[in-house]
């Protein structure tokens, strides 16, 4: 290309002609790439930022519904989940606080937050971390008698951690149901803690018995306590098992909503 | 090499396969094949991704410097991923659930970066989006057919519905636990590659070495 022809150009067409690999070329294309990418994504990642809030708030509704056996397919989730009667629990006390809302009390950011959460040293659901304050969610009857609570729980299976919610009775010891709602677990093994047949099997069992003591158990063998307080494990994943059991028994237990329920059980929620 | 554009899209699907072929994406394939639900979104992804990809790449393909194309390519990708993830979480949230990191490691994938390298560097930006959407259709298809293999035999269902009810489901078949575990994939399409290599034996490779006869003395 001759000089005189490329005086007779822009500056735009004269900076296209000019050879790829010069330095300020280089720079210029990495900039440039760079910010517009840089621009796209953040664009695309605003504007679809609601939807994605609302799908995971639905989809933790949904499993907040199914546990306590009110989901149907196809059904408005939002709609159905205003039956509920969320609080903001202090574990420690048992009791109902008012400092935060609970409609938009985020539980897995409080237990990375220093100042509303405890580094465990006895760990047995492997969580690191447990919040101090917990979201749960209160079913009452048409007359207002409490009917339903809904704990959410989570701990550590073979490959991942397993968070879900446990449905208790009016009396604190009777379970109606169990359920987790993100997991990782190995599929057609670990992964069947989604089965509905698995599921069905918490039905029905007690989490103390009549001395008071904690004996819910996962586990491949009956256990001593009785059939009430005993979940078949789930074959071929035994370390997934274990870790349902682990953290069954740690929400359940006195690091865990133990207070609640005793205070549950004097009628005084 | 004449290739009219609709070669371009036919050829990936078997004859130049980027897997049974190049063997190429081995690694998601193995990971995102065991629901047949999971393995088609998985094919839509890397379609457009592979798509666009190569289509944009294209266009500024007179404009890339050669010592930061590597980089410029994977700049255009990345962000087609991640655009492709945002939208996954937005409009199928079970789904994305499932894909989890295999979407994010579509950056990672040969058949992307292969096609941008290899094909969209030297070709017009319609012939590169035909090319990139013919190998994103071949991956997706050989994905589609490992995944009926695995979901069908490994959980008894196809995409989600049940087709052989499972002793754990109160029904009669015994599923094969092996199958819905990544190794599987490994079998089923190596035997996959055996067996579209001897319906086109023009595609085996010729040896890198021979064992030579020694005459006896």
């Amino acid at each position: 290309m001759s000089d005189a022809s490329n005086e007779n150009k822009g500056a735009i067409a004269r900076f296209l002609a000019a050879p790829p690999d010069s330095v300020g070329k280089t720079v210029f294309i990495a900039v440039t790439l760079c910010l517009v990418a840089s621009m796209i994504v953040s664009a695309v990642s605003v504007a679809l930022r609601p939807l994605q809030e609302q799908n995971k708030l639905k989809d933790k509704q949904a499993n907040v519904l199914q546990v306590a056996g009110l989901y149907e397919p196809g059904m408005d989730v939002l709609e159905g989940f205003s039956v509920f009667e969320p609080h903001v629990l202090e574990l420690e006390t048992g009791t109902f606080t008012d400092a935060f809302d609970a409609a938009t009390f985020d539980d897995r950011a409080a237990a990375s937050d220093p100042e509303l959460s405890v580094a465990l040293s006895d760990d047995p659901a492997g969580i690191g971390r447990q919040s101090k304050f917990v979201t749960v969610y209160l079913l009452r009857n048409d007359d207002g008698s409490l009917d339903k609570v809904i704990l959410p729980i989570h701990g550590y299976g073979l490959w991942s951690t397993l968070y879900g919610f446990i449905a208790l009775e009016e009396n604190g010891n009777d379970i109606f149901g169990l359920q987790f709602y993100s997991h990782a677990e190995t599929p057609g093994l670990g992964a069947e803690v989604d089965n509905p047949r698995w599921k069905s099997l918490w039905n029905g069992k007690k989490l103390a018995d009549d001395a008071g003591e904690l004996q819910i158990t996962v586990a491949k063998s009956a256990s001593a306590a009785g059939a009430d307080h005993h979940v078949d494990a789930l074959a071929g994943a035994t370390l997934t098992s274990v870790g349902v059991d682990n953290l069954v028994r740690f929400w359940m237990g006195e690091a865990g909503f133990a207070p609640f329920l005793e205070n549950l059980k004097a009628g005084e929620i | 090499m004449a290739q009219t554009k609709r070669d371009l899209l036919i050829d990936p699907l078997v004859d130049n396969n980027p897997i049974t072929l190049q063997v190429l994406g081995i690694c998601s394939a193995l990971a995102v094949t065991s629901s047949l639900q999971v393995a088609f979104v998985m094919a839509l992804a890397v379609t457009s991704v592979t798509a666009f990809s190569s289509m944009f790449i294209s266009v500024l393909r007179n404009q890339i410097p050669g010592s930061i194309r590597i980089i410029v390519q994977m700049v255009i990708i990345a962000s087609l991923v991640i655009i492709v993830d945002q939208v996954l979480k937005a409009y199928a949230y079970d789904v994305s659930k499932t894909l989890s990191v295999f979407v994010g490691l579509i950056i990672t994938n040969c058949i992307v970066m292969g096609r941008a390298e290899a094909f969209a560097m030297k070709n017009t930006p319609i012939d590169s989006f035909i090319d990139g959407a013919g190998n994103g259709l071949g991956y997706g298809a050989l994905l589609l057919v490992v995944g009926f293999i695995r979901e069908l035999f490994g959980a008894g269902s196809l995409f989600g519905f049940t087709i052989l009810p499972t002793v754990n489901n109160g029904g009669w078949y015994v599923p094969n636990g092996m199958l819905l575990l990544p190794p599987s994939a490994f079998f089923i399409i190596g035997l996959l590659i055996w067996a579209v290599r001897s319906w086109k034996p023009e595609q085996v490779e010729e040896r890198e070495y021979k064992i030579q006869v020694v005459e006896g003395h």
